[in-house]
């Protein structure tokens, strides 16, 4: 009496507008049976849109859905099969966790002694077996989580929906059930769409991600894929790149990717990957990662062999194993890297980055003007303002 | 890998949304039909008993023209006074008990011991009703009462006060059942203001008084406006106690003595209905005015529970 | 709480209005005075009104003193056959009981749409159930019942049902629906992921979760339709008056029966209601019977 398992469930072109406004538009995507895909974006790209038309909770405004050849985005939820995990977990509050496990087994009008045996055994799965008998009220946030997912699992769903499960936890309790989460997918195979804005959890957990911004699908691809070769620079941004400042394109571009390209930064020649086709003339923008920012000697021989970048330190912030330095360039770039080595505010150092991990993106006129930070003054000295009183 | 920023080129025939989504998408779906008991009920006896009751005032009972039952009420000054003196116990009245509410729920708003039991006692006049109060006003402030027995062995009056079957014993009734709503109303509204913008307003420096006239009015008052209106309402349609405890003949005399007088009195319904009507027009009109005072200030959420 | 904040800030330590002192001061400033003479002469009045009432019910003859002469309980006996109080006790209770029940099944579904979804027209809609709650009952009382006597259903006890369903209706949605707008959409929507189909959901989940608010709902309906003077009134035949009626026309005919009778009778409204009230407390805040705002649990 189980849904019947899929081997392909396509999306295609699934788009969802709120009135004017498009929440999400142009969604393609193909989830094989036991994948584990993850939607990743910051709020308000669409990731909980696409999860609610997929679930049935929303409708569809373009597009369709197909289970294999069957079309599913015309059927109501409780009819898709499909299992969810809430943000908030949404456990019946006048039901015991036991109940709860039940609820969607007697919806099915399972035998009781089935109902009985399978919530039982899912109780089991998720260890909650002594707090079977005790409403919702009455558990942990990691223990509420449980019962929502063992309430999700139980009917063993074709399809797995989880929006945000962990983004309640705090942040111990968030790689536990992390793994808890990944492992019961390896252990039940269950196919798995995974809602989240973290985009380490994305990566840990994911076979596959989808990157979203403003309800467009911005990149799909292997956590490795998305992690070295992000296509633009907001999945560079989202992907760890903090430092993206804008250039322009002097040399090299002859539109490959992987190509090397030479750019220009307020004056200062820096060697790069671009990231997509990008041609000479071409706006730009650099992105490249803390870690790969290195501190290098003033009288380095390395300081003449380019890609070398002079910035005085701002900001230097004692995070355990390493300090986060910010940096301020002469013309007012700011750049964030990490480093063992102990800085004083105000000290100048050169910086390095190798020509493989600066990556070069097209299109960086839209790059977010930065602002000036709380309690520092536009004029780029690096220097705090102190309050007057 | 693949970018969508840009379109791609589907294969097949594209699919539209189904009309049903479209529909759902503006909030028409079968959900809708919920609302149909409750509407449909409200259709057949208020809306359609109001409907009646304007096309019936625009008939009158012995003939002529249809606006003869409204001339009737403000040719006649027996008939027309009652709106003054109606205003004149609603306005004065209604106002006294929002604005005496505010300084003492402003007071109260914090917890203390007994506000449940204080609360609770408030709550006794509202569900009393009208006519109970009435009939105790008559014995309490009653030329033998104990309220004049009790000031004249204090030697303050030599005789009665007269405080029933007049204008006050009517005030009086009003403020007994008008004031606890009021209180509550505004004490409900004074704790949904989160209480930490006092406490940052303190911190700027501001002093009680610069607290209350720069931060907590403003935000109460929407509520003040509304709590006026809806006291307001209650005191504009008093009707057992103008009888009971008031002058019905004379001084109490108000819109609603009128108006039962037509319909039950003289089963003269037009006449009724047009009064009816008359009051109704009143009212909005002093509820517009109200909300147009209000529209003046902030209207949004006050950080706080409740309200 | 913020003690040390506030302290060291200007002006504000010694304001008599000012957190950290109220504790202390409370009996102390002419303000706090004020506020509490002004509640105390209230409650006094308000002890006088019911007492007064209280004590002549019982009275034997009371003219000029202090209180009454005897005691005596035949004013009840007296009321109680005259009045015909049972016959009138009954058509009230049944009158509340209709009125609760139908106003439930009739507000409840209207209250869930109001709360969970936009539609268009939905402003009209909030509007029209608004307005039976805002408007005096005299006002659409009075083309109400010319509307009921010309479909022979006032002077009768379904006439004074209908009557009190109009205010009561439209105060069950306007307490419910924020009753149900804070039961989290995406509890409905585990259900369906579950498998639930509209009626399951209905049946297993929402009911049981709106219990409580539909109980406070009705108890407050109970209270104001055994309250409800003018619209019975308006509506009410000589074989359908309820308490609150009976009692008005006792007292409008003064002079025939003695005010002691009447007094007895508004005691017996009196203690009805307290026992209304007394139920009612024990389930919902105070503020509710008033404000419609569902307070949150605050102590």
């Amino acid at each position: 009496m189980t849904n019947a398992s899929f081997s392909e469930l396509r999306l295609e072109s699934v788009g969802r507008s709120f009135g004017e406004q498009e929440a999400l538009a142009g969604l393609d995507l193909t989830i094989r049976s036991g994948e584990f895909i993850a939607l990743l974006g910051p709020s308000g790209c669409g990731k909980s849109t696409a999860l609610n038309c997929l679930a049935g909770l929303l409708p569809l405004t373009a597009g369709s859905i197909w289970m294999d050849s069957r079309r599913i985005d015309t059927l109501p939820p409780e009819k898709r099969g499909f299992g969810m995990v809430f943000q908030n977990y949404a456990l019946f509050p006048h039901l015991t966790v036991r109940k709860n496990i039940d609820f969607g087994l007697q919806m099915r009008h399972l035998p009781k002694a089935d109902v009985a045996r399978r919530s039982t055994e899912a109780v089991r799965l998720v260890h909650l077996e002594e707090h079977a008998g005790k409403l919702p009220g009455q558990l942990s946030g990691g223990q509420q989580q449980r019962v929502a997912i063992a309430r999700a699992v139980v009917l063993e769903p074709s399809l797995v929906l989880m929006d945000e499960p962990l983004s309640n936890l705090d942040a111990k309790l968030r790689l536990e059930m992390r793994t808890e989460i990944r492992r019961l997918h390896q252990s039940l195979g269950l196919t798995t769409v995974y809602v989240t804005h973290d985009q380490e959890e994305a990566l840990s957990m994911a076979d596959r991600l989808v990157v979203l911004r403003a309800g467009r699908v911005q990149q799909i691809g292997t956590p490795a894929e998305l992690h070295t070769q992000p296509v633009n620079w907001h999945v560079a941004d989202f992907m760890g790149f903090r430092n993206l400042f804008p250039a322009t394109v002097v040399n090299g571009g002859r539109g490959v990717l992987g190509d090397e390209v030479v750019v220009d930064v307020d004056g200062l020649r820096l060697v790069g990957a671009a990231a997509a086709p990008i041609t000479v003339g071409e706006k730009a923008a650099v992105g490249i990662r803390p870690e790969d920012l290195q501190i290098i000697a003033p009288n380095d021989p390395g300081t003449t062999a380019g890609n070398v970048i002079r910035a005085k330190v701002s900001v230097v912030e004692y995070q355990g194993r390493e300090f986060a330095v910010e940096v301020r360039t002469a013309t007012g770039i700011r750049l964030h890297l990490r480093t063992p080595i102990r800085l004083d505010a105000g000290d100048v150092v050169d910086l390095r980055v190798p020509a493989e991990r600066l990556l070069v993106f097209p299109g960086g006129n839209d790059l977010p003007v930065e602002e000036a930070p709380l309690g520092e003054t536009a004029s780029a000295d690096g220097r705090l303002l102190r309050e007057a009183s | 890998m693949s970018t969508a920023s840009r379109p791609m080129a589907r294969v097949g025939k594209p699919t539209g949304p189904l009309l049903r989504h479209r529909l759902a998408d503006r909030g028409i779906n079968a959900r809708l039909l919920l609302l149909v008991p409750g509407l449909v009920f409200i259709v057949m006896l208020f809306v359609y008993p109001f409907l009646y009751g304007l096309t019936l005032s625009f008939q009158p009972m012995d003939g002529g023209g249809p606006f003869d039952s409204y001339r009737r009420f403000f040719e006649d000054s027996f008939q027309s006074s009652t709106i003054w003196k109606t205003l004149k116990l609603a306005i004065p009245s209604a106002l006294f008990n929002v604005l005496a509410s505010v300084p003492i729920a402003y007071r109260l708003r914090g917890k203390f011991r007994g506000k449940r039991f204080l609360t609770t006692v408030l709550v006794i006049p509202i569900t009393l009703g009208t006519v109970l109060t009435a009939e105790g006003l008559l014995n309490f402030l009653g030329p033998a009462g104990w309220f004049n027995r009790a000031l004249m062995s204090a030697g303050v009056i030599n005789e009665p006060l007269p405080l029933i079957n007049n204008y006050w014993g009517v005030f009086f009734s009003i403020v007994i059942s008008g004031f606890p709503f009021a209180f509550l109303l505004i004490l409900s509204y004074l704790s949904g203001i989160d209480p930490s913008l006092e406490r940052a307003a303190s911190t700027l420096g501001a002093d009680w008084k610069e607290r209350f006239r720069r931060i907590t009015l403003p935000l109460l008052a929407p509520g003040l406006a509304t709590t006026f209106c809806l006291t307001f309402v209650l005191a504009f349609s008093v009707f057992p106690s103008a009888i009971l405890v008031g002058d019905p003949t004379n001084t109490t005399r108000v819109i609603s003595i009128a108006a039962y007088q037509a319909a039950i009195e003289q089963y003269d319904w037009s006449f009724a209905s047009a009064i009816a009507m008359i009051m109704g027009v009143i009212e909005i009109a002093v509820i517009g005015l109200v909300q147009l005072w209000r529209s003046q200030f902030y209207v949004g959420s006050t950080g706080g529970k409740g309200a | 709480m913020s003690t040390t904040l506030t302290r060291g800030g200007p002006a504000t330590g010694r304001t008599p209005g000012a957190e950290p002192s109220r504790r202390r001061r409370v009996v102390a400033t002419p303000g706090a005075w004020l506020v509490w003479g002004a509640v105390g002469i209230f409650l006094v009045t308000l002890l006088g009104v019911v007492g007064s009432v209280l004590v002549n019910s019982f009275g034997t003859q009371w003219f000029d003193s202090w209180m009454p002469n005897g005691y005596t309980l035949q004013w009840y006996s007296e009321a109680w056959s005259e009045y015909g109080l049972l016959a009138v006790i009954i058509t009230t209770l049944e009158v509340a009981v209709a009125v609760v029940a139908l106003s439930v099944i009739l507000g409840v579904p209207a209250s869930y749409v109001l709360a969970r979804q936009k539609f268009p027209g939905k402003k009209i809609v909030y509007l029209l159930f608004l307005l039976p709650i805002m408007m005096p009952p005299i006002t659409y009382g009075i083309p109400l019942a010319t509307v009921l006597y010309k479909f022979h259903l006032a002077g009768n006890i379904s006439g004074v049902i209908l009557a009190n369903l109009v205010p009561c209706v439209p105060f069950v949605i306007m307490t419910m629906t924020p009753f149900i707008e804070q039961i989290d959409p995406s509890i409905e929507h585990a259900a369906r992921m579950s498998g639930a189909r509209t009626w399951s959901v209905f049946t297993r989940i929402l009911a049981p979760l709106l219990l409580p608010g539909i109980l406070a709902s009705s108890i407050l309906v109970l209270v104001r339709t055994v309250g409800m003077f003018e619209l019975t009134f308006l509506t009410a035949g000589p074989d359908s008056n309820t308490l609150v009626v009976a009692l008005f026309n006792s007292m409008n005919a003064a002079g025939i029966r003695a005010q002691q009778t009447v007094d007895s009778m508004a005691v017996i409204y009196m203690s009805v209601m307290m026992i209304l009230l007394v139920v009612a407390l024990r389930f919902v805040n105070p503020t509710q019977l008033v404000s419609q705002v569902k307070e949150e649990q605050t102590d």
